[in-house]
């Protein structure tokens, strides 16, 4: 869909996937994916445990570098790089801490537990090179507004948080440097409803806001359909179904994905 | 005239691939279009497949044959073929679906809910709110419910904030799958002159009414589906 020599416009890629294979010895991690991403885009991934998902989000991500494939992403300066060719380690990690972000299903993978909430949302500043401590800590406070922590728990360790706040810390702290691209595993996994919708309503803000494009897996249906304009549907690390959400939830034509929304239980 | 949505040929089936892969036939050879400025009622039987020839105007069924063109900016758009991003833009520029149901994140206010598309196309959010007061006092909603979520309403208000949400854009065209279905005859007589001032501005409009009153009200011709229904 996209060329790599072009200018990017809003129709271009920001992320572009080919081909991509993930084998661990013999077996198949996920296979044969091809996918594009666009900015301001999000992309569900769904399918059951095993399935492939969380592997495809690491290889995608650069934690994981693929048996198979390419990952190009349009960097703010050099135009499309594909990840594992053209960049070394460390503009990969760079490009983690500034350009992307990750939020992990669990916040503790994803959060310095040793330190403050504020500490933990100003080390990302400080990697990118901001020295001021008074605007990093107003920067630090101003993010705990966003995600619904009271900004007087700016000094206390994220131990003392609540799974839920815990999770929206993560966020803060990978949001802050304004990344243009998240990838998200299961970031409503494991909270309580009432937390779960809270933390949907501000994720949702969030990507409306600041534009960011979105890699979300999850195995619940309607976190995808409420959070993702696409969907891909996986199965035994291969994309059986792919396309614009509410026409994969509502007249799914694969097998598998039949299955799998015929079997939500009715609140 | 011009058309907005040109039909051709359409076929529907459905194929259960967990009950022994049994297929559904819904309808073949549909043909149809809609013009700009008129109000079209969609009619037949229950389960004839109304609810369905309209979820595949909106892309949200998949069309097995023939072809499906839209109006959008000026050019003819084949839903059918169109990729994900078209459709979605299709959808926010064009194309507006008042739905029998509300799908909604919860804790998300009325208001928001109903001054989304607007912010969606870019308008001034202040405006957009205003304009969601405007038309949710129209419809009769109480404004002390507006910073609440929808999801704890009544049938019949989720249906108006559902429409409110559906007429705030003045979208080119408008899908209505029985928006006066459940409402009182005051707010019923509030969406058909909704329905009446967007046909003016040039809206053209394809509509499910199970009530005979209201679409003699506002339709000028009516399509039966159930001439076409698969044997």
């Amino acid at each position: 869909m996209t060329s790599s020599n072009q200018t990017r416009s809003p129709e271009q890629a920001l992320l572009s996937v080919k081909d991509l294979a993930m084998m661990y010895g013999n077996r198949i991690g996920c296979q044969n994916i091809s996918f594009d991403l666009r900015p301001g885009e999000v992309l569900g991934i769904v399918g059951e445990s095993g399935s492939g998902k969380s592997t495809l989000l690491n290889c995608i991500s650069a934690q994981l570098k693929p048996t198979f494939g390419s990952v190009s992403y349009h960097t703010r300066h050099d135009g499309e790089q594909n990840l594992f060719e053209d960049m070394s380690e460390p503009e990969r990690r760079f490009l983690m801490r500034t350009d992307w972000a990750f939020v992990h299903q669990n916040p503790r993978d994803g959060l310095r537990m040793g330190v403050s909430a504020g500490a933990n949302i100003g080390e990302r500043l400080m990697a990118v090179g901001w020295r001021h401590y008074g605007n990093i800590r107003d920067t630090a406070t101003d993010w705990l507004g966003k995600v619904e922590i009271s900004t007087e728990r700016l000094d206390d360790l994220p131990s003392t948080f609540s799974g839920g706040m815990q999770q929206r810390l993560q966020i803060a702290r990978n949001l802050v440097t304004a990344p243009r691209l998240v990838f998200m595993d299961e970031p409503t996994g494991g909270l309580d409803v009432s937390v779960q919708a809270k933390l949907l309503d501000l994720l949702r803000g969030l990507v409306q806001n600041l534009g960011l494009s979105v890699v979300i897996v999850t195995h619940d249906l309607a976190v995808a359909r409420l959070l993702s304009h696409r969907l891909m549907v996986m199965k035994s690390g291969h994309v059986v179904e792919s396309g614009l959400t509410d026409q994969v939830l509502d007249d799914p034509q694969d097998p598998y994905t039949q299955l799998l929304v015929s079997s939500i239980l009715q609140s | 005239m011009s058309k907005m949505i040109n039909v051709e040929n359409v076929a529907k089936h459905f194929t259960l691939h967990n009950q022994a892969s049994m297929t559904i036939p819904v309808f073949e050879g549909i043909s149809f279009f809609l013009n700009q400025g008129e109000c079209v009622a969609l009619t037949g039987e229950s389960g004839s497949g109304k609810s369905t020839f309209m979820r595949m105007l909106y892309a949200n069924y998949i069309c097995n044959k023939g072809s499906i063109h839209i109006r959008h900016n000026d050019q003819l758009v084949d839903i059918v073929k169109a990729d994900p991003h078209q459709i979605l833009d299709v959808r926010k520029r064009t194309l507006g679906y008042v739905s029998q149901f509300l799908r909604v994140i919860p804790r998300v206010p009325t208001i928001e809910i109903v001054a989304e598309p607007l912010i969606a196309l870019g308008q001034d959010k202040e405006l957009a709110i205003a304009k969601a007061q405007d038309i949710l006092a129209r419809l009769r909603i109480p404004e002390r419910l507006w910073s609440l979520s929808p999801l704890t309403f009544s049938g019949g208000e989720q249906q108006r904030v559902n429409i409110a949400r559906g007429f705030i854009a003045d979208y080119p065209i408008l899908l209505l799958d029985e928006p006066t279905a459940s409402l009182d005859a005051l707010n019923r007589q509030t969406v058909l002159d909704l329905i009446e001032q967007a046909k003016d501005r040039g809206c053209a409009i394809l509509g499910i009414f199970h009530d005979q009153e209201a679409r003699d009200a506002v339709c000028s011709r009516t399509f039966d589906v159930t001439q076409f229904q698969s044997a």
